[in-house]
């Protein structure tokens, strides 16, 4: 508790400086594979890089996205690119295949971020060859679009050699997910399902905890399928628990809220999938 | 009866989880990898080295003072055992910090040098390497920055209460974390000067 005050004090604490320091440009959110803030490609353009990006990733996994800012200042694109990549999380989880292609128009300056999966395909000597041989060129004679087009398509020709997990094999989700959530709904289950059977009698007692423990869970895991298992695991614990007492349970309290959830659920459009980035990539100007 | 045990076991649970002792053992790992990775990072880049010499070599053997302060830069590094023991020690820490700040520096010397060798600089393999190189470099600063919040955090666990009485208790310290290595070199301006030619 005393911590969490502590952290919060400190977060207020830094916001605070950041404000007074006239700080850093804002990573916009993720709406859309190609995000241009500069109004430099036209509608038609980006609809076709967006769609390129989609057939991509639907055919290989990998998550690429393009953004165009005016400017990364005060921070260096190094900085800048590696907040966006770590804002967005391209990619899939574990998988790390994604990468950022990102373009500061008034600082000249552009740099591929590349996700720790793409390391080996898309190594920085690759990724400044793409940068200073394919893009720079045209964008030295103004030819924004042309420059991107070849560019992106040459980091799909470079990806495409790298042996990737299939698209859309999950990875062993589902179960897993529901272990995590196992010690809270018991701790649920045992707290609230004691209350409610001593009020409401055995049966309705437990049938009232596992639907409010199954809308907890929806809310935190946000699938319906892992809501209804947690809540079938509180309504069996709690009907079958009379009598047992409170024991071993408060043992159970260490993985409270630690899951991660990746795979871009309840989104709606387009989200990063919870790749990692570790700074890897080439940065260029022209 | 059954509800004092209740009672009990949300007391001892809450009591676990309000000292702290959880909280720093997930810090002390958390410092632990980001530290792994810090290093993993300088290795990779004292791995370019030898490579990044014999291509300069190559083409400019005469600077022979700037090649040779790499390759003793790098020795150096490698002299240095960098195990996670390493950053509860402040005086190991500072002493793996200056050599790998001498290495930084005679790299950029290296590579200030080579501006002058145009046939070096358009050397297919010299640009790979310096490529790899500014990459190396750019995921060192990553990783010592994600290093520097971990210790941030930690330190922060360590010092504040409830916490700190755990950390007494376990013996836990607050962690040395980056300096800047030359601060007063940066804290003054920049000189210009034209005077000079070469």
């Amino acid at each position: 508790m005393a911590l969490n005050t502590a952290r919060a004090l400190a977060l207020a604490f830094t916001l605070f400086w950041s404000f007074i320091a006239g700080a850093q440009i804002a990573v916009p959110p993720l709406t859309g594979r190609v995000t241009d803030q500069t109004a430099t490609l036209s509608a038609e353009q980006k609809a076709v890089l967006e769609q390129t990006l989609q057939a991509f990733e639907a055919r290989k996994g990998s998550q690429l996205a393009i953004l165009i800012v005016p400017t990364t200042a005060p921070e260096t694109i190094e900085q800048y690119a590696l907040r966006v990549a770590e804002q967005w999380k391209l990619g899939r989880k574990k998988v790390d295949d994604g990468a950022v292609l990102v373009i500061a128009k008034a600082d000249r300056a552009l740099r591929i971020e590349v996700g720790y999966g793409l390391e080996g395909a898309l190594n920085d000597a690759t990724s400044k060859r793409i940068i200073s041989e394919i893009i720079t060129p045209s964008f030295k004679q103004g030819d924004f679009y042309g420059g991107i087009a070849a560019g992106v398509d040459q980091i799909i020709r470079v990806i495409d050699g790298e042996p990737l997990p299939q698209p859309n094999a999950k990875p062993a989700g589902g179960m897993a997910d529901i272990q995590q959530f196992v010690p809270v709904i018991l701790i649920l289950a045992l707290v609230v399902g004691g209350l409610l059977r001593s009020v409401l009698g055995r049966f309705p007692g437990a049938l009232v905890t596992g639907g409010a423990v199954a809308v907890v869970a929806w809310f935190i895991a946000g699938a319906v399928s892992i809501a209804l298992v947690a809540g079938m695991i509180a309504l069996l614990f709690t009907l079958l628990s009379g009598g047992m007492g409170g024991h071993g349970v408060g043992g159970h309290r260490g993985g409270f809220g630690t899951g991660g959830f990746g795979g871009g659920l309840g989104r709606g459009g387009f989200g990063g999938g919870g790749g990692g980035f570790g700074g890897g990539g080439a940065s260029g100007r022209w | 009866m059954r509800k004092l045990w209740t009672a009990l076991a949300a007391l001892v649970a809450l009591s676990l989880a309000g000292c702290g002792y959880n909280t720093l053992q997930s810090n002390d790992e958390q410092i632990k990898a980001s530290w792994s990775e810090v290093v993993n990072q300088y290795q990779r880049r004292a791995d370019l080295v030898p490579n990044l010499v014999n291509t300069v070599k190559g083409f400019a053997a005469q600077e022979k003072e700037v090649l040779l302060g790499v390759t003793n830069a790098r020795a150096k590094v490698g002299g240095i055992q960098a195990t996670p023991e390493l950053i509860n020690s402040p005086e190991a820490f500072a002493k793996f910090q200056a050599a790998q700040g001498e290495l930084s520096g005679a790299l950029s010397r290296l590579l200030v040098v080579s501006e002058n060798y145009p046939q070096l600089k358009s050397d297919a393999n010299f640009r790979d390497l310096q490529a790899q190189l500014e990459g190396t470099e750019n995921r060192i600063a990553v990783a010592r920055n994600r290093y520097i919040k971990s210790v941030q955090d930690f330190n922060v666990t360590v010092r504040s209460f409830p916490s700190n009485l755990t950390a007494m208790a376990f013996g836990y310290k607050a962690k040395p974390n980056f300096t800047v290595e030359n601060e007063k070199a940066i804290s003054g301006a920049p000189k210009v000067d034209f005077g000079t030619a070469k």
